[in-house]
């Protein structure tokens, strides 16, 4: 029984990264994720591993690539306009087939945007930079999942061969509250394609993304679509809150999630049967909860801090049975309960009869 | 029979996509002999870099990873921190280091990474046919100044190895070349000279090498020597820019 202790956000994360076995960061320091950064150059250097403030974003997800193509874990951490530098190395990390874990605490864009928080990398984070691949995103509403998801990164990331991001926002990396750090068993994974030195004694490894001939980098693709294959059938996670009975049901993440339950409940005491599907993996997107609730609900509303990026997912895993709304704000602005409320009332009425 | 001359085993028998006169191959043979003899292949890591030396991971014996343009002495960074066994070099062109991957060098070089910089300089993008490159020389025609170099509107080319030797964390730094073998084998010299240093947990050093493209140049593999010899070497000298042992040594 492990005592709770109170912590920020973006503290849990760097704390759980060190339970999972990571050893290795490199960072360049950006709002509001910084902490993360000072956390480890903190504990690092006193656990024997390698903290680095690198000169760039660029810089830093190319000294991750280093150290995974090393078999290591490693991590880095950033914020929206940051990400956005790392792109060019999570593309290179996904053609390579390597592991790592990637941390963004949003805050809001396009451009400098701003420091507060913000959902608008959705897009960015689960479709990512150019070429064929996918980035396993996980979405925790707590400072607690923030822990448990850091965890569960590595070892997916491991699992796969795969980035796997902790998509935040700049409240939950700020926050506090009080966490287990439990953390369990942490699994490992043997990598016998690591560049560890051949030590004369084994063919020598490439950690590559690149091949000229046509039908070689198709096989790849392939290759690599079929682990992604493996991680959307096994490595969904949601959670279903109130959906029962619902007649309107939400979709949101993270910290709108946690708006969004508060409003079901004020619905609820209101009259009005209302639930929520909260994505815990933005990719895999909880597709099946989704299209079974799309044939019992009215209608769904998509609650985001964006102009609507994750609302046509939904709008593609329930195949546009029913009426998808959007209940947003943006800019650094968390929608209100009172907001997500109205919404609901909306969606009662113009989500007609039940399917 | 006696064998007088093989192959090192550090590199792999195998056909070189080289053009025809292109010193890359040279290269190549004398850092597998540094390898060879330094006894370090089996913990050797090589980055290979974006342009015509992109697949030097086919070609040398030991492990290798491949990093994006510009990126190789991140890449290598982590690589070296992830074990400091490791021994850790970059190959990388002109354009590579010295235009997209300038910040990667010189803070590579600023924070004194362990590594092995090799640093192939022939004043020209390669792979893509031709364009200038920061090394270019004032005047040089290229595919991208097809009106030769203007200094007035494009700049002056990048001198790597007097840049890095301003800056602190760098160990060692030399300019050499491969144009003739009293300079082929003292450019092994320097190679081998910065691995030791790295084994030695000396710190960073880059090796500069001119090198000739007759195919970019668009000269004989010969006529590429004689204008390596009469137009890059006199902008370029040659030489030790920087020895931070030698002179601590004192």
């Amino acid at each position: 029984m492990s005592e709770k202790v109170l912590m920020k956000g973006n503290e849990a994360i760097a704390e759980a990264a060190l339970m999972a076995g990571c050893r290795h960061y490199f960072g360049y320091p950006i709002t509001p994720q910084t902490e993360l950064t000072a956390y480890m150059a903190k504990r690092l250097p006193k656990m024997g591993g390698v903290f680095l403030q690198a000169e760039s974003e660029l810089a830093a997800i190319n000294m991750v690539i280093g150290v995974s193509s090393c078999g290591k874990r490693v991590m880095t951490s950033s914020s929206s306009p940051g990400i956005s530098l790392k792109s060019e190395g999570l593309s290179y990390l996904a053609g390579c087939c390597l592991p790592a874990f990637v941390v963004n605490v949003q805050r809001g864009g396009p451009g400098l945007g701003g420091i507060q928080p913000s959902q608008s990398d959705y897009w960015q984070a689960t479709r990512g930079a150019h070429g064929d691949y996918r980035t396993i995103v996980l979405a925790p509403d707590s400072v607690q999942e923030m822990v448990s998801l850091t965890i569960k990164g590595f070892e997916l990331a491991d699992k796969y061969r795969m980035t796997s991001m902790l998509l935040a926002d700049g409240t939950l990396g700020q926050m506090m509250e009080p966490v287990s750090l439990d953390a369990g068993e942490i699994k490992t994974f043997d990598k016998p394609w690591a560049t560890t030195g051949t030590k004369m004694a084994r063919p020598h490894n490439i950690i590559n993304s690149l091949s000229l001939i046509p039908e070689e980098l198709e096989q790849w693709n392939l290759e690599r679509f079929a682990r992604y294959d493996e991680a959307e059938a096994n490595e969904v996670m949601y959670e279903e809150y109130k959906m029962e009975d619902a007649d309107v049901c939400i979709v949101s993440f993270g910290i709108t999630a946690r708006v969004s339950k508060n409003a079901v409940d004020e619905a609820r005491a209101a009259g009005i049967k209302a639930g929520m599907i909260r994505p815990i993996t933005l990719w895999p997107f909880p597709k099946k909860p989704l299209l079974a609730a799309a044939d019992k609900v009215k209608a769904f509303i998509s609650v985001e801090m964006s102009m609507g990026q994750m609302i046509e997912d939904v709008e593609l895993a329930t195949r546009c049975k029913r009426p998808v709304l959007l209940c947003n704000r943006t800019g650094g602005v968390i929608p209100s309960v009172k907001e997500v409320l109205e919404k609901i009332n909306e969606a009662e009425k113009i989500g007609g009869d039940r399917a | 029979m006696t064998t007088v001359f093989d192959r090192p085993h550090a590199l792999i028998d195998t056909n070189l996509h080289y053009c025809p006169g292109c010193t890359h191959g040279i290269i190549h043979r004398l850092i597998a002999e540094c390898l060879d003899e330094l006894g370090v292949e089996g913990r050797a890591i090589g980055i290979s870099s974006v342009g015509c030396s992109v697949l030097t991971y086919n070609y040398f014996n030991c492990d290798m990873i491949q990093a994006a343009h510009g990126r190789a002495p991140a890449v290598a960074t982590g690589a070296k921190r992830a074990d400091p066994n490791n021994i850790v070099f970059t190959y990388q062109g002109d354009g590579d280091l010295a235009a997209i991957g300038t910040a990667e060098t010189v803070h590579s070089a600023a924070r004194g990474e362990n590594i092995t910089v090799i640093f192939v300089n022939n004043a020209i993008y390669g792979m893509t046919g031709g364009q200038m490159a920061p090394t270019s020389l004032p005047g040089q025609i290229t595919q991208t100044s097809p009106y030769g170099r203007d200094v007035k509107t494009v700049g002056y080319p990048v001198k790597v190895c007097e840049m890095l030797s301003n800056v602190d964390g760098a160990s060692y730094l030399e300019r050499v070349t491969v144009c003739d073998v009293k300079n082929v084998n003292n450019a092994k010299r320097a190679i081998k000279k910065a691995f030791q240093y790295q084994i030695d947990g000396k710190g960073f050093s880059l090796i500069e090498i001119l090198s000739t493209c007759p195919t970019n140049w668009g000269l004989t593999p010969e006529k590429a020597i004689d204008w390596l010899k009469d137009n890059m070497i006199p902008y370029y000298p040659l030489g030790v820019y920087k020895d931070k042992y030698a002179e601590e040594g004192k």
